[in-house]
């Protein structure tokens, strides 16, 4: 099972394993991950699973699609690495990803 | 406390019965009444199971519309704002089409991009981070309210809380001189109000010069902000903000009315209907009362329950299928929120009261998409401190009668409820 390791904002850091193809989204609130809310349940339309992608993996995670851009254009923090964790599905190919987390969920 | 004080359950059964033995065709749930006595529930648990996405073709006062009732049609229009327009000068967010003069853009009800560039011109001042620096304040507030509280008599719980608290707050994100808070008050309750529906109503002429008066007080404080350096409230927000500093009159008076409206009626009605909920279920009550932390999955409960704004409408934007039906470009559609949020094919037991559910916050009272509520944290800390307060302070509060319903079957909340605190 992939292994990915979330940050909080203060800098603690949760690492989970979970079955290959689970959504990143699940992965942090089905294991009691703090920082991850995911109000609508996985389908890119709240915006409170936001996470920045670690450099090292903005590569493999790829970029975000067009209503995953419109629902993130009005988060308090927007950066190029910006994702919803919901529409990045944990395969083996993303074994040891790393993502950092925003102030809150809004 | 016990239920019967404020369900007539003869009367919902009676009223049940008859929504059952109705024509289906005949089912409209635009009908303040019913949500003066709190029967359209029963019309859209028919409507869920019988035709979900339901055509009324002759409602008096809105006209033709349809009803979408189920969790996730609901959820294709709000994240389909291209198929499904919110645009104030197709009709905006609400059924009922205003003749031109007393149309008001803003941008709730607005399209992409200047819905988008509006919107961010006020958001950050609930993010996250403005969150935490409002929460000492709240609380300071939230105890001043509860510590002045009559007991051992029965008073309005609307008025001397829910009202008060939600004002205070709206005051300060506005910088609004505190004395005249019950103004915000008062612009809200005008702002939504409606002759067709409610007999009490302003005259459609009175209630624009209520509004002009709101816009002439606000362009008062925009005046002397927009000279002065950026500061945090919303007035010099948007007097400042690159998207809405050049708004036109009209356009700043809605969107006044957006955020005097959404962050006022909304919670206003939350914390009562919090209180009313808890009274009804007093199992829920002694399980909050022995585990205080449950406060934090019951404060999206009392929303989801509560679902102070019933509806939201779009307008097609092109002739689009949805549930089997066909939707016609230019027709009115509801988004039922209150009936998505008893939906049972997505929310398990839907119809109850339960302040420890796995995953809360899946509910549709903040809508979804690019128009969710923009205060949906902020309203969830009030509520949040509201209960940890009376927790602290009150060990019983006693419901003394049914609440008096607004009539409106957009805005689902309460003008009374009569309360008494024993001590």
């Amino acid at each position: 099972m992939p292994k990915v390791t979330f940050i909080t904002h203060q800098g603690a850091s949760h690492e989970v394993s979970v079955p290959s193809g689970t959504s990143l989204m699940l992965a942090a609130v089905d294991n009691g991950v703090p920082g991850i809310d995911g109000d609508c349940g996985g389908q890119c339309a709240c915006a409170t699973c936001h996470v920045f992608v670690d450099p090292a993996w903005a590569e493999r995670v790829g970029g975000r699609s067009g209503r995953e851009n419109d629902m993130l254009n009005f988060a308090a923090e927007l950066r190029d690495s910006s994702r919803l964790a919901c529409q990045i599905s944990v395969t083996d190919e993303l074994d040891g990803l790393v993502v950092h987390m925003p102030e809150g969920q809004h | 406390m016990s239920a019967t004080i404020t369900i007539d359950t003869a009367a919902q059964a009676a009223a049940r019965a008859a929504v059952q033995a109705a024509p289906l065709a005949s089912l409209d749930p635009v009908n303040a009444q019913m949500f003066v006595d709190d029967t359209v529930g029963h019309v859209f648990e028919r409507l869920r199971r019988e035709d979900p996405v339901h055509y009324a073709p002759d409602n008096p006062i809105v006209g033709p519309y349809w009803s979408v009732t189920k969790y996730h049609d609901i959820m294709h229009v709000d994240t389909h704002p291209d198929l499904f327009s919110s645009e104030w000068s197709l009709g905006g967010i609400t059924l009922v089409n205003p003749p031109p003069h007393e149309q008001l853009p803003m941008f709730i009800a607005m399209d992409p991009p200047k819905h988008d560039d509006q919107r961010k011109a006020v958001s950050p001042i609930v993010a996250p981070g403005n969150l935490a620096n409002m929460e000492v304040l709240i609380r300071e507030r939230t105890r001043k309210v509860l510590d002045g509280l009559p007991r051992n008599e029965t008073f309005n719980w609307v008025d001397r809380v829910s009202i008060e608290l939600t004002t205070l707050m709206l005051a300060t994100l506005f910088d609004f001189p505190l004395e005249d808070r019950r103004l915000l008050t008062w612009w809200s309750d005008v702002s939504t109000m409606n002759k067709a529906v409610d007999p009490n109503a302003l005259e459609p002429a009175e209630r624009m010069a209520e509004l002009g008066k709101m816009l002439a007080y606000f362009t008062k404080l925009w005046n002397e902000r927009v000279n002065e350096p950026p500061r945090t409230d919303l007035v010099s927000m948007l007097a400042h903000g690159a998207a809405t500093r050049d708004m036109s009159p009209i356009e700043f008076m809605g969107n006044l009315v957006l955020l005097i409206v959404g962050g006022n009626d909304t919670t206003r009605n939350s914390m009562t209907g919090g209180l009313l909920a808890l009274s009804q279920n007093p199992e829920q009550f002694a399980k909050l009362r022995s585990n205080p932390a449950l406060i934090d999955s019951m404060v999206p409960e009392i929303i989801r329950w509560q679902t102070p704004l019933a509806y939201m409408r779009r307008t097609a934007t092109t002739d689009t299928e949805l549930g089997g039906k066909l939707i016609k470009k230019g027709d009115k559609v509801a988004m039922w929120y209150l009936s998505g949020n008893r939906d049972d094919t997505v929310i398990d037991k839907a119809d109850q009261f339960i302040i420890d559910r796995a995953r809360p916050r899946q509910h549709l009272s903040f809508g979804f998409g690019i128009h969710r509520c923009v205060g949906n944290r902020l309203a969830e800390m009030q509520l949040k401190i509201l209960w940890e307060e009376i927790l602290q302070r009150f060990p019983v509060i006693e419901v003394m009668g049914p609440p008096t319903r607004v009539r409106s079957s957009f805005v689902r909340g309460y003008t009374h409820l009569p309360v008494r605190i024993p001590g």
